[in-house]
C-alpha cells in the first residue's frame, strides 16, 4: 500500500454538499493547488472537531491526504471565520456570489494564487466595509481580466474608434463598449452612461486602495451591477445562481417600512 | 459482477438501477447492488416493499397548515388543543420535529419549511414553504417565530432572512441559543443539547 500523500495548504471554502449521511464534500479554492475538492468526514456530527472549521466563507489552513478519488480533510485550522458577513444577509449574499463567481470560473487543479489572493481581499472588504457592492464589482473585473477576458472599455468594438463621453452601448456578446453609430442592428446591447464607464475603467486598472476611495451613487452601483452581471453570464454561457439570492434580500428590506402592504406583495409574487 | 451476456443488463433490472440511483446518496454502485439484491429477496418481500412506497405516496399529504407530513389534515399537533398558538418553530424539515418533540420542552406549533435556502445551489426563499408561513402569521394570533434551522450557514442565512420578512410585521423571531455546534445536523443533536438551546433562544 502506497502512503497517502498529505499536504497542508491555507484555502477558502468556496462551497459544501452533503455526502452521504454525515460527511461532506467541500470545494476548496487553496493558495497554491487551485480550486480542489475534498471530503469532510463526520462534520454533520455534534461532536465532529472539523465542522466548525469548513462551513463556506471559512478561511483555515487544512491538511490534505490524497485519497483515491478525493482528497481527505485530516485537520482544518481556522484562520478567518469572517463572522460579520455570515451575520448580516447583505454582507452574506455578497460573499457567497464572490464564492460562486471562482467557482464558476475556475477548473479544478489549475493553479490561480491571483485569484485566491483577490477572494480573500475581498471577503476582508466585504466584512468591514459600508459598500459592499463596490468590492464584488472588483473582484468580477479583475477575475475577468487575470483569465483573459477583460472587457473593451476605450475604443468602440466594431469601428476602433476612441469613445466618446456620451451614452454608448454595452455588449457582452461583442467583448465591450460600441458607440452610437455603430449600435444599429446590434441586438441586446444596453446603454451604458459616461460615468458608468469611467468607473468601469478603474475597476480594470485600480488597486485595492483606490476601490475604497470612491464613492457610487445608488443608480450608477445598479448600472455597474447589472452590466458586469450580464457579462459574467455570457462568458460563463449560464447564470450565476446567488445573484438571485442578492435580489431576494433587498426585497423585504424595500418592503420594510409599512408592515403590511410591501410584505403581503412578496407573500402573492 | 452480474453481468448480462451482451455486456447490459435487461431492462427491467437496468430500470431499478436507474430509480435507485435517482435516491439521495445512491452512487450507481450502490444502486446496482440493491436491485440484484432485490433480485434475491422473495417476492413477498419485495411486493411489500412496493406496497410500502405506494402507500407512503397515496396515504399521507402535507399538514395545509404547518407542512409537515401527516395521514390526517390539519395534522395531530395542529389540531391539539392543548397546544401554545402563539409560538411556531420553525424547521427545515418534518424530522427534526421529532428532534424538538423528543426534548418536551416545546409546546407550540411547528412549520416544516421543506429545505433550507441555499444560494449556490439555486434555492432561495421562493422554492421553500415560506409563503405559507407568512400566510400564518398574517392571522395575527402569532407572537413569536424560534428559528431551528441546522445550525450551519445555511441555517443561519434562511433564520436571517425570515427575520427580515417578519420583524416588521411586530413578531418576535428567535434563534436556537449558540450551544449546538457550528456545522452539525439538528438531527444528531443530543436532547440535553438541544433544549438548553431551546430554552436559551436568542433574538436575530
Ligand atoms: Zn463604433
Ligand atoms: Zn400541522
Amino acid at each position: 500500500m502506497p502512503r497517502p500523500r498529505v499536504s497542508t495548504t491555507p484555502a477558502i471554502v468556496l462551497r459544501q454538499r452533503k455526502l452521504g449521511d454525515a460527511d461532506k464534500i467541500l470545494t476548496l479554492f487553496t493558495a497554491n493547488r487551485g480550486k480542489l475538492e475534498a471530503v469532510a468526514k463526520g462534520v454533520r456530527r455534534s461532536r465532529s472537531k472539523l465542522a466548525g472549521h469548513v462551513e463556506p466563507l471559512s478561511h483555515a489552513t487544512f491538511q490534505l491526504a490524497q485519497g483515491r478519488s478525493l482528497f481527505i480533510v485530516t485537520q482544518a485550522e481556522t484562520v478567518e471565520s469572517f463572522t460579520p458577513i455570515r451575520d448580516d444577509l447583505d454582507r452574506l449574499s455578497r460573499g457567497l456570489y464572490a464564492c460562486e463567481i471562482l467557482d464558476r470560473f475556475t477548473e479544478t487543479g489549475e493553479e490561480h494564487f491571483e485569484l485566491y489572493r483577490l477572494l480573500l481581499d475581498t471577503l476582508r472588504r466585504l466584512s468591514v466595509r459600508d459598500d459592499i457592492d463596490t468590492p464584488v464589482r472588483y473582484l468580477e473585473m479583475q477575475t475577468l481580466d487575470v483569465l483573459g477576458y477583460r472587457p473593451e472599455l476605450d475604443e468602440c468594438v466594431t469601428c476602433r474608434k476612441q469613445l466618446a463621453a456620451v451614452t454608448n452601448y454595452w455588449t457582452a456578446a461583442a467583448g465591450g463598449v460600441l458607440c452610437p453609430n455603430c449600435r444599429p442592428g446590434e441586438l441586446s446591447v444596453r446603454p451604458v452612461s459616461p460615468n458608468a464607464i469611467k468607473v468601469l475603467r478603474m475597476l480594470l486598472h485600480a488597486r485595492w486602495s483606490d476601490v475604497e476611495r470612491i464613492t457610487i451613487d445608488p443608480d450608477l452601483a445598479v448600472e455597474l451591477e447589472r452590466a458586469l452581471l450580464e457579462y459574467v453570464r455570457w462568458v460563463l454561457e449560464r447564470d450565476v445562481r446567488s445573484a438571485a439570492f442578492i435580489d431576494a434580500v433587498r426585497r423585504p428590506r424595500r418592503g420594510a417600512r409599512p408592515p403590511v402592504g410591501p410584505v403581503a406583495r412578496i407573500a402573492d409574487a | 459482477m452480474n453481468q448480462h451476456p451482451q455486456g447490459a443488463a435487461p431492462p427491467p433490472v437496468s430500470r431499478l438501477i436507474d430509480e435507485f440511483h435517482k435516491l439521495p446518496g445512491i452512487g450507481p454502485k450502490s444502486a446496482q447492488r440493491l436491485t440484484y439484491h432485490m433480485l434475491r429477496i422473495p417476492p413477498e418481500d419485495a411486493i411489500a416493499l412496493a406496497q410500502a412506497i405506494i402507500e407512503l405516496k397515496e396515504r399521507t399529504v402535507l399538514c395545509s397548515i404547518c407542512q409537515n407530513v401527516t395521514e390526517t389534515d390539519p395534522c395531530g399537533i395542529c389540531s391539539d388543543d392543548g397546544r401554545d398558538r402563539t409560538l411556531i418553530c420553525v424547521v427545515e424539515e418534518p424530522l427534526d420535529i421529532l428532534a424538538v418533540e423528543r426534548t418536551r420542552g416545546f409546546h407550540g406549533l411547528y412549520h416544516v419549511l421543506h429545505g433550507v435556502i441555499s444560494p449556490m445551489d439555486g434555492v432561495g426563499p421562493d422554492d421553500l414553504k415560506v409563503k405559507e408561513l407568512l400566510e400564518r402569521v398574517r392571522g395575527g394570533s402569532v407572537r413569536e417565530i424560534i428559528m431551528a434551522t441546522n445550525p450551519n450557514l445555511e441555517g443561519e442565512a434562511t433564520s436571517m432572512y425570515i427575520s427580515r420578512l417578519m420583524t416588521p410585521m411586530g413578531l418576535r423571531v428567535t434563534r436556537l441559543a449558540r450551544g449546538l455546534p457550528m456545522g452539525s445536523d439538528l438531527e444528531y443533536a443530543d436532547d440535553v443539547t438541544l433544549s438548553r438551546a431551546l430554552e436559551n433562544r436568542q433574538d436575530v
